[in-house]
């Protein structure tokens, strides 16, 4: 079986499974329960200022019925008192010596107030800091969480406030609510933290009750923006994460992939766009800590198939497939095709591309069952009957090259070859 | 050995004629099942109903929560959907060319999920279609089945003054009269009427006999059109010695009798025999045996192969313990002081293919004989040829000819159902009913 012992920035755990800040692992209860299910290790649920929370917390997006897209929360830091967090934390390091102990933090944006919350979380032995600059609710009104992650000279400041007396890995969380992570990225790199994690949640309205009129979640009658995550939010901070590594600066620091992992495949996608090692919340959220064992087994299972020793073997492998568009080979052309031993006669195919698409699916009609076949000189190769076909392998797109020679936009456009011929 | 009511106890009656296809028991549970349906584009399902139920987008409503325009799509094509979700051959219609078939997997429930929504809208009595202003036209509609009802509910949206006469106590047909009660119960039958009734604009008649009470001379002359959906009478003959005796009855009465007295009322022989393979026959058969026959038999002159009814309806009637002789022609019943002792069967085998395209039995010359004390004939329903003869339509064998409008020999009077079709299932009965409604339409502008 391969080997995914993890090492982030010298922080060492069996599984590059982290619970990320939340409220799975605000206490100690809760934390033991899931260093005993099997987690390679926590980062523990954001202390520094002293708040109070509201009842109502969480709200979800729902599709086919029950299953849960995204969730939502509105609940804020840590409220439980400093000490107690930090006598606890202290107490899961004495009984899992082997795992990983990272402690998130947020608190006024002076000086003082983060050099007494680093020095007391270093006191208790944890092994890292994670500086909570991303969450987007309740206490951006405060000038704090994602207030700071918004602005890379604020965000700096305060790295370097605390890199003034940090002594274990420091590492920043950054927010998806911006346009572009990477200038906040090069700030708090610039300024000496040692890593970065993100995301965080994105700012939502999940919904709305369409009886009472009150958006999700319900506080006695009015609603605030919380903070999205998820399975939906996958494909966000895949697309954060890679900008950070392929950005010049922020591609030196480690990064802590987040957002939306529910099953090990989610996790290999960030590994292979460049994560160090991944942290879950939400999934563990809805399903308890248990699926910790699935995310570790289909990962090794899926190293051992492809022949993958380490996790350091296939950190980054997707990032040079990463291009820009400007650069993809116009050349390259797919089409459609039908298997017609696999095809259910749903008809999907037909309506889709014949209401949205290139009108490139031929119907023959007859009782019960339709045939359908793709007019392939049509078909300009979106993949949209392939996406809604239910069945796996019934549809393929094969390659039909337009020319041999590999030629994109800006080559082509320098030679003035011919545009819109479709 | 003999035929007596009251067998069983209060609580195996109401068991053994519970639903025997339940309704989901939660809403998430049909949310849960609309969401395995594929949303096919021009859809098997959908071709293969009658109705042309727009099958695919009522379960796209039930799954978005949409539960009223959900049953608005199943009501506007079939407005008794509700007892078509509970009586539909389903397995041989929609469900049985659902794609899933092709993933080896069970269809998606569409009867199930159709009757979801619609028994909501029973329930909640919602009111989903408006009748138009009254446009001064009245039309006689005779019979109050599932293609009368159907019809009347179709020309009175259209705003027509309809009335119904009906020979029966009570509206419905054979929804009311003809089908197993663990499919449906009078109370529901009458509950679905009340419903279609609700539009408004349509009189029913009970009691009300054509030839007895009434002649379509004098509906002619008092309504602008008429329409004739008056099914089918009793069941075949069996034309073999015995058939007088005490202990031979018709399926249609049998089960009449099931649809309109208690259970413990009806008595029913210790050893029963049915005789024939359609959805009556099988019917008939499990009824018998869950009034508390001991032992049921049905008997049939073909093979597995041809039977007319379909592998489930075979199923129920196998689980519910009926025993079945193939390839059985009756020949003649024995009795003892005029009731049933025996039933002597001629052994068949299959010979060329006759009219029906299937392979028609030919006698061996070797008999068997069986005890019996009840004999249900359910050799399929004739149609009322003197009446219809007397109403001086044209017929073919008793059934009423129309055109491609609906429309008999004799201009203004149109008919369909089971009277037309010789028969054939209700959903298929309330699609003639609308077809009729479209065409009387037409026909008065």
């Amino acid at each position: 079986m391969a080997d995914i012992h993890s090492n982030f920035l010298g922080i060492k755990s069996p599984n590059p499974f982290w619970l990320s800040s939340g409220p799975p692992t605000d206490k100690k209860i809760n934390v033991i329960r899931a260093l005993e299910a099997g987690w390679g290790g926590v980062v523990w649920k954001t202390l520094g200022t002293q708040i109070k929370n509201v009842s109502s917390r969480y709200s979800s997006l729902h599709f086919n019925g029950r299953k849960i897209a995204g969730f939502n929360n509105i609940e804020l830091i840590s409220d439980r008192p400093l000490e107690l967090n930090l006598l606890e934390i202290r107490e899961v390091l004495r009984l899992f010596p082997d795992r990983a102990m990272v402690v998130s933090l947020m608190t006024d944006n002076n000086k003082e107030s983060w050099h007494e919350v680093v020095k007391k979380t270093q006191d208790t032995g944890a092994h890292g800091i994670e500086l909570n600059f991303s969450c987007p609710h309740g206490m951006v009104e405060r000038s704090m969480g994602a207030a700071v992650g918004q602005d890379p000279e604020i965000a700096r400041m305060v790295v370097e406030w605390v890199m003034e007396v940090a002594e274990i890995p420091v590492i920043t969380k950054l927010t998806p609510n911006v346009h572009s992570v990477v200038p906040v990225g090069r700030a708090v790199v610039e300024a000496g933290s040692n890593g970065i994690s993100l995301i965080n949640t994105i700012q939502s309205v999940t919904g709305i009750d369409l009886d009472t009129l009150v958006p999700n979640p319900n506080v006695g009658g009015s609603s605030a923006f919380g903070g999205y995550c998820g399975p939906a939010v996958k494909p966000i901070a895949l697309k954060f994460l890679t900008t950070l590594v392929q950005d010049e600066v922020t591609k030196s620091a480690p990064i802590s992939g987040i957002g939306g992992i529910t099953t090990w495949k989610d996790a290999v996608e960030f590994f292979l766009l460049g994560a160090s090692n991944v942290q879950v919340c939400t999934a563990a959220m809805l399903n308890g800590f248990r699926i910790i064992n699935d995310l570790c087994e289909g990962l090794g299972n899926w190293m051992d198939d492809k022949g993958y020793k380490t996790l350091d073997e296939i950190i980054g492998l997707s990032v040079p497939k990463m291009t820009k568009w400007e650069k993809l080979d116009i050349n390259f052309h797919i089409v459609a095709n039908i298997n017609h031993d696999r095809c259910i006669h749903c008809g999907l195919c037909y309506i889709t591309c014949e209401d949205t698409s290139h009108q490139s699916v031929e119907m023959e009609q007859s009782v019960p069952y339709n045939t359908y076949k793709i007019k392939e000189e049509e078909c300009v190769g979106c993949n949209l009957c392939k996406i809604v076909c239910p069945i796996n392998g019934c549809i393929t797109m094969l390659e039909r090259r337009k020319g041999d020679e590999y030629i994109n936009w800006l080559e082509y456009q320098k030679r003035g070859l011919p545009l819109n011929d479709h | 050995m003999s035929i007596q009511s009251n067998r069983l106890s209060k609580e195996e009656y109401e068991n053994n004629f519970s639903d025997i296809h339940p309704p989901f028991g939660f809403d998430e549970t049909a949310v849960i099942e609309a969401n395995r349906c594929f949303n096919c584009f021009d859809a098997p399902c959908t071709k293969l109903c009658p109705t042309t139920i727009d099958i695919p987008r009522f379960i796209r409503q039930i799954a978005s929560g949409d539960i009223k325009g959900s049953a608005r799509t199943i009501f506007s094509s079939n407005i008794m959907g509700t007892g078509c979700s509970k009586v539909c051959p389903v397995e041989k219609l929609c469900e049985g060319v659902c794609v899933y078939h092709f993933l080896k997997e069970k269809p998606v429930s569409i009867a199930k999920l159709q009757r979801f929504s619609t028994e909501k809208a029973l329930r909640e009595k919602w009111k989903l279609f408006d009748r138009k202003h009254g446009i001064g036209k009245k039309v006689a509609v005779v019979g109050a089945g599932p293609a009368g009802l159907s019809c009347a509910h179709a020309l009175s949206m259209s705003g027509v003054d309809v009335t119904i006469f009906e020979k029966e106590k009570r509206p419905g047909g054979l929804m009311t009269y003809g089908i197993a009660g663990y499919k449906v119960t009078s109370g529901f039958c009458q509950d679905e009427i009340d419903y279609i009734l609700s539009i408004g604009g349509i009189q029913i008649q009970l009691e009300k006999e054509l030839e007895n009470h009434f002649t379509l001379e004098q509906l002619r002359k008092n309504y602008d059109a008429v329409f004739l959906g008056i099914g089918l009478g009793m069941t075949r003959s069996l034309n073999i010695p015995g058939e007088s005796l005490e202990g031979v009855i018709d399926a249609m009465t049998f089960i009449k009798q099931i649809r309109t007295l208690e259970h413990s009322q009806i008595a029913v022989g210790e050893k029963v025999a049915v005789i024939g393979m359609g959805m009556t026959a099988i019917d008939a058969a499990t009824q018998a045996k869950r009034l508390g026959a001991r032992e049921v038999t049905l008997v049939y002159r073909r093979s597995v192969r041809e039977k007319p009814c379909t592998d489930t309806e075979l199923k129920v009637a196998l689980l519910d313990g009926c025993s079945i002789l193939w390839l059985m022609s009756p020949k003649e019943i024995l009795g003892e002081n005029g009731k049933v002792k025996k039933l002597v069967c001629e052994k068949m085998i299959l010979g060329e293919p006759d009219n029906s395209s299937r392979r028609a039995p030919v006698p061996m010359g070797e008999t068997v004989t069986i005890d019996v004390d009840l004999i249900i004939k359910a050799t399929g329903q004739v149609p009322y040829e003197t009446l219809i003869r007397k109403s001086s339509v044209q017929d073919k064998d008793g059934k009423i000819s129309i055109n491609d409008m609906a429309m008999t020999t004799i201009p203004g009077i149109f008919a369909g159902g089971d009277a037309v079709s010789g028969g054939k299932e209700v959903v298929n009965a309330v699609q003639a009913g609308k077809n009729a409604a479209q065409a009387i339409l037409a026909y008065l502008r």
